[in-house]
């Protein structure tokens, strides 16, 4: 097997929250905790947790936007710390970010053309020439008219936005872009259109995606492998199908079973967890996850459990996985409805595909439909 | 079960004046009616004029730029045409309503308590103890635990499903008969949302007549809800029973919206999505609103506006090419 993309090894960091008169810390959170993964070329690894669970953090790191406490990254074999200038700005052109909020990550002052061109232009992508032909390509290749380069960010909807910003990060021609939750603003069907785009521009790219989510709907639908993080560590991590087929952490399972499926009467387990999330300022002793674990025992309040993998890449960090009942937390298919799922198609077919050219793009025009009530 | 519906609207309208003289129709000709002992899930995307209904059947819009016309109906009473005092009564009394944001609609400057105790004192004429008392029982009955020292934490004391959890309490608080819910879990992790639509439900069968449920969440919908109300540019473009919806939607823009959500129980390969987005409401389409994104869309929806037409017991659809499953079969 060729070497991964990205490593990260017992990546760690710590946030002082506060300082003594003194300077000394007296108040730390640590937001990531010994985290590792690899993640190979052309393959999409999602990092799904609830707030507060440290994947974002784990994006930042990634990135180097922030310096780990402890660990390293190495990117495409080279550790990312002892990179000098001129690699790290290699890196940064291999490495990008898409934010969750479109409206506060593109500059209200420029226009989408220099928004994209900016990019190109720092890394010397293209001709200086050709600069205003590439910025059209970008647009088209996310489903956007390139006519669009003049206007300015508030002209576009939010989903249009995301478009702009994942155009931006393609500019460069990266191997990984960080997905921060880039479709949890966007309303669903909307949201659909740019979780079709990631896919689209991945198969064409051949990207990696590190696509950090809380939606495990959405991350089933996208990712080859999952991890699961809960207290700035990872409790459990697989292949996807593996994963949702038979969760094996608790905590995976209880998120599973909290997703509200589209469908009345579905059948599943339902495993619904007492309590709030601790304070990630004391987090619990032993499994971080004992006081709302229905299984927790003597052993899970004192003893942190290990990440263990069995050997064929599915790990997790349980003391009494093996003993727990099996579950199905997905629900059953159900009475699948054929006419329902030819409807269905029939939007599918619909759909805007990138790079299908302009025309495609006239449905999602800024103005409203011109015809007056 | 009474025959008259707890709450009935009739053609409502809500358009709103610009500052530059322009009008926007946000709510048109909504017919709505809830039942009791029902749970309604009114569904849509941002814009659709979901929120809109709502606050207007709370009498919550501004009066200087709005205009409401039609009829809402609760209990008898028409609620449009209430006096403001009389209105007051009503709100937090025996119609209530929890917001999305719990943190920007909870005061930062009162304690929880005081803030059910205000609504008791107010609507119930008891004394501050005995209402004390009362809000203690409430924050238990929404499950905050160590309830007796809740009481007293300021909002930002306490955690996101906390928050909401208080919100709902402050709601119920004098056992209103329909309780409206605005996206009530949007902004909680899904295993809070699990937790908060686990105490709706709960709370509708032991002491809520009615709630309708505003969310752009099917999954939601289909946990908790016996009837939807599918809203896009500010009409109801469907309306059916739950099982009815999900097994044969009547309309393509409900059939956009399931085909949008990427399933956990199997493997599709592309989501379905509705292409274009929602028409600008200043300048609507003069025909089916929903037309120029809809795949099926014809030479008659353009001409003139669709009406609602019963596909199905308790089924509408305001679609002129229903039923819509012989286009494809």
């Amino acid at each position: 097997m060729s070497p991964p993309l990205l490593a990260a090894e017992g990546l760690t960091r710590r946030f002082v929250l506060q300082r003594s008169a003194l300077g000394r810390p007296t108040a730390i959170v640590k937001a990531v905790d010994g985290v590792s993964f690899t993640l190979r070329a052309g393959e999409t690894l999602a990092l799904v947790g609830e707030s507060g669970s440290g994947k974002s953090t784990v994006g930042r790191l990634v990135l180097r936007l922030i310096e780990p406490t402890a660990g390293r990254i190495v990117f495409a074999g080279r550790d990312l710390s002892r990179l000098r200038a001129a690699e790290l700005r290699a890196f940064r052109r291999n490495a990008q970010l898409v934010f969750q909020d479109p409206y506060a990550s593109l500059n209200p002052r420029m226009t989408v053309g220099d928004i994209l061109a900016e990019p190109i232009a720092l890394h010397a992508m293209v001709p200086p020439a050709r600069r205003r032909e590439r910025v059209a390509e970008l647009l088209d290749m996310v489903g956007l008219d390139p006519r669009f380069a003049g206007r300015y960010p508030h002209e576009f909807s939010g989903g249009q936005r995301q478009r702009i910003a994942i155009a931006r990060a393609l500019a460069v021609e990266p191997k990984l872009v960080v997905c921060d939750e880039p479709v949890s603003s966007l309303d669903v069907s909307i949201r659909s259109q740019v979780l079709n785009l990631l896919q689209d521009l991945r198969a064409r790219l051949g990207l990696a995606y590190l696509f950090i989510s809380h939606d495990l709907a959405v991350v089933k639908h996208l990712a080859d492998r999952v991890a699961v993080m809960n207290f700035g560590r990872i409790v459990e991590t697989a292949d996807a199908d593996a994963l949702f087929a038979a969760p094996r952490h608790p905590y995976t399972r209880a998120l599973l079973s909290a997703i509200p499926v589209p469908q009345p009467r579905a059948r599943r387990d339902r495993m619904i967890l007492a309590g709030d999330m601790p304070s990630a300022l004391e987090p619990p002793a032993g499994c971080h996850f004992h006081p709302r674990c229905p299984f927790a025992v003597e052993r899970c309040r004192i003893e942190r459990p290990a990440l263990v993998d069995d050997g064929a890449g599915h790990a997790a960090a349980c003391h009494r996985w093996t003993e727990l009942p099996a579950v199905g937390a997905v629900a059953e298919a159900g009475r699948a409805s054929p006419a329902l799922d030819r409807l269905i198609a029939a939007f599918a077919q619909a759909d805007v595909r990138p790079g299908a050219g302009a025309d495609t793009v006239a449905t999602e025009r800024i103005a409203g439909a011109p015809v007056l009530r | 079960m009474s025959a008259a519906p707890l709450l009935d609207i009739r053609d409502l309208r809500v358009v709103f004046r610009g500052d530059n003289g322009g009008f926007t129709h946000a709510v048109d000709t909504v017919d709505l009616t809830v039942a009791h002992g029902t749970t309604l899930g009114l569904v849509g995307e941002s814009g659709c004029g979901k929120s809109v209904t709502s606050l207007a059947i709370m009498g919550l819009l501004p009066r200087a730029t709005t205009e409401i016309s039609g009829q809402v109906r609760f209990a008898g009473i028409d609620l449009l045409a209430l006096p403001d005092r009389a209105l007051r009564d009503l709100r937090g009394d025996r119609l209530a309503m929890v917001f999305q944001e719990p943190m920007t609609s909870l005061n930062p400057s009162y304690t929880i308590g005081e803030q059910i105790i205000e609504a008791v004192v107010r609507h119930r004429g008891v004394s501050r103890r005995e209402a004390r008392g009362h809000a203690i029982d409430m924050l238990r009955r929404v499950k905050i635990p160590a309830a007796e020292r809740r009481i007293d934490d300021y909002p930002h004391r306490l955690s996101g499903g906390m928050r909401q959890r208080a919100m709902i309490a402050i709601a119920l608080s004098c056992d209103p008969e329909l309780l409206i819910a605005d996206e009530p879990t949007t902004a909680l992790d899904v295993t809070i949302q699990a937790q908060i639509l686990d105490l709706l439900r709960e709370l509708k069968a032991s002491t809520l007549s009615a709630i309708v449920l505003i969310t752009h969440d099917l999954g939601v919908v289909a946990e908790i809800c016996e009837e939807v109300a599918v809203m896009y540019a500010g009409e109801i473009v469907e309306r059916a029973p739950i099982a009815g919806i999900f097994a044969r939607p009547g309309h393509p823009y409900t059939v956009g919206l399931i085909g949008s959500i990427p399933r956990l129980d199997r493997r599709t390969d592309r989501l379905a999505s509705v292409p274009g987005r929602v028409p600008n409401m200043t300048g609507l389409p003069r025909g089916c609103r929903f037309a120029p994104r809809c795949p099926f869309a014809g030479d008659m929806c353009v001409s003139a506006p669709p009406p609602l037409v019963k596909i199905g017991e308790g089924h509408w659809t305001r679609c002129v090419r229903a039923p819509i499953e012989e286009l494809v079969s």
